[in-house]
Parts: C-alpha cells; structure tokens; sequence
C-alpha cells in the first residue's frame, strides 16, 4: 500500500523560498502569479494492507516526524 | 562541573563546543547521538552547531528524534541543563524543549558574520555574567535562523523575560530580532549565534567565553 504526504507551511507562515520562486516567475514574464507556497510530498511504500490502518499510522508518523505542526499542515492520500 | 557534548552526524562545532566548556574548568563527555544514556552526574547537555543528519527533512528534526534525545529531554524534565547553540537550538525546537521553530533566512541566504547581540536579561546561569541591555559581538553561520512563534507563544516569552538576545541589526527575518530564548524554568538555552567561536584573543573577543564561565561558575557552586 502507498500513501502520499503533502506538507505545507500553514497560512501566516511567510515562505521566503515560495517568495522567491513568486519573482522568479514574474522575471521569466509568467504574468499574474499572485502567490507562490511550496511545501513538500513524501511519499511512502508500506506493507500494511489496511487503508484506515495506515491512515491512522501515517498520521501519526506526521504528527511526529513528518511535519513540525507549529508552521507545518499535513494532507494524507492513502493509494 | 560535568558537561556532555551530543555527537551527530554532521555536527561540525561539537568539538569548539568541548574546548568553550573545558576553559571555562568544566569536565566534558562527548556523547554519540546512538547512545541511550547521558553519563551519571551530567550538569549540563550541550548541543552544538552544525547540520545533523544534513539537514534532512527540516533542520534538527532527525536529530530530535535520535535515542540520546530522549535522555537530554529526561535530563531536562528533570530541571536539568542544556544549551543548544545554532543546529543544536533547532534540535531543542524540534524536541519541543523550546518553543517556536527556526525557519529559512528571509534572505534565503546563509548568513557568516559577527554581529551585534543585545543581552536581554541577566536572570540566568548562562547569562548571569553579563550585564541586562550589554552589547556583545558573537558570530552568526546559519541557512535557518528566522525564529518564527504564534503571538501567544512570543508574549510568554516576552513577559517572562526568557528572550535572552536580540540582534542589534536582524539579519534573518527573526520575529522580534530573537537570537536566543530559554526555557519556562530558565536552565535551558537556545541561541543561533556561536559564542563558542569568540571564547578566546585569537578569536578576537571572548565575549562569548563569558557564557561558558557563568554557566560553569553558577554550577560549580550549587
């Protein structure tokens, strides 16, 4: 079973990086782009075979390792 | 007086770290970061600089979650210190021993330069030596250093008084010019500036020799 994380800096949270890829963007004359937010996606191979089972684990592989949720929210797809 | 040094993977200022301590008359213990135990009778726990684990997934995270952690949160749990300088401040975040966390530079730049610190309070074992409202210069060498905290989180640290510096010129978009915070109970510091590096003459100023004294002098004694 796979499952898919997205981790992304939370609302209110500047993202320098996001920033700079924003002005990037604008240089290379890609007009009308009004924010950029880049997190991140880790994927995982897992041998569990139950969908709610790994959800319940990824979770909480995020909640410890995966995101720092004091800048950090996480999104998990379960494939 | 008995410090331990914690060895990761990619620590680069572990051993500045050793010698800051020894100077100023502590015993030291290097500590690899699989160990599961600090030594008996450890005073305090030094974390030092560097990029554990290459800074992989958030700086301080994997290191955060190695065995020897547990142990250093323990030793905190039980009133006692440590002092995370630089990758080591972003451990302590990562721990959750310290509040906040430490985002990239604003600049998206890695900052190397001696700067301007503004010593905040002096109601600490590590800051006991300088006088409150002193400016001392200390070398800063960091990608991610921006310290970053909910409002609620800032104004405990700000009614507390547990900012311990502030920079002078904020190099790296830190909220409310933070370089360095202690703890709710005051016996563990973190601070992106190295005052390990200007510990001796060749160094240029030992302004930051003085933290390593108070902090050995004020255990000594207890």
């Amino acid at each position: 079973m796979k499952a898919r994380v997205h981790v992304m800096l939370k609302n209110g949270v500047l993202d320098p990086q996001g920033e700079a890829v924003r002005h990037a963007l604008g240089q290379l004359g890609f007009d009308g782009v009004e924010g950029v937010r880049q997190g991140k996606v880790i994927e995982l191979e897992l041998t569990e075979t139950d969908a709610a089972k790994a959800e319940e684990t990824v979770t909480a592989m995020c909640e410890k390792l995966l995101a720092n949720t004091v800048i950090e929210s996480y999104s998990v797809e379960i494939a | 007086m008995h410090a331990a040094v914690v060895v990761f993977p990619g620590s680069n200022c572990d051993r500045d770290m050793k010698v800051a301590f020894e100077n100023a008359g502590a015993k030291v213990t290097m500590v690899w970061h699989k160990d599961t135990d600090l030594p008996k009778g450890v005073d305090v726990v030094g974390i030092p600089g560097g990029f554990s684990f290459g800074d992989y997934l958030r700086c301080g995270a994997i290191a955060a979650n190695s065995p020897i952690c547990q142990s250093v949160k323990a030793h905190a749990d039980r009133g006692g210190y440590a002092l995370g300088i630089c990758n080591g401040f972003q451990v302590l975040t990562e721990t959750g021993m310290l509040p906040g966390v430490l985002l990239r530079n604003s600049g998206l730049k890695y900052v190397c330069k001696a700067l301007d610190l503004k010593v905040e309070t002096s109601n600490s074992a590590f800051t006991s030596g300088y006088n409150a409202g002193t400016t001392i210069t200390i070398p800063i060498a960091h990608h991610d250093g921006n310290y970053f905290a909910d409002d609620d989180t800032l104004k405990a640290l700000n009614d507390n008084e547990r900012v311990a510096f502030r920079y002078v010129e904020n190099p790296n978009g830190s909220q409310q010019d933070i370089a360095g915070i202690l703890s709710q109970n005051r016996r563990v510091l973190g601070m992106m500036p190295h005052p390990e590096r200007m510990a001796e003459p060749i160094h240029g100023n030992t302004e930051g020799a003085t933290l390593f004294a108070s902090l050995v002098g004020q255990l000594a004694d207890a």
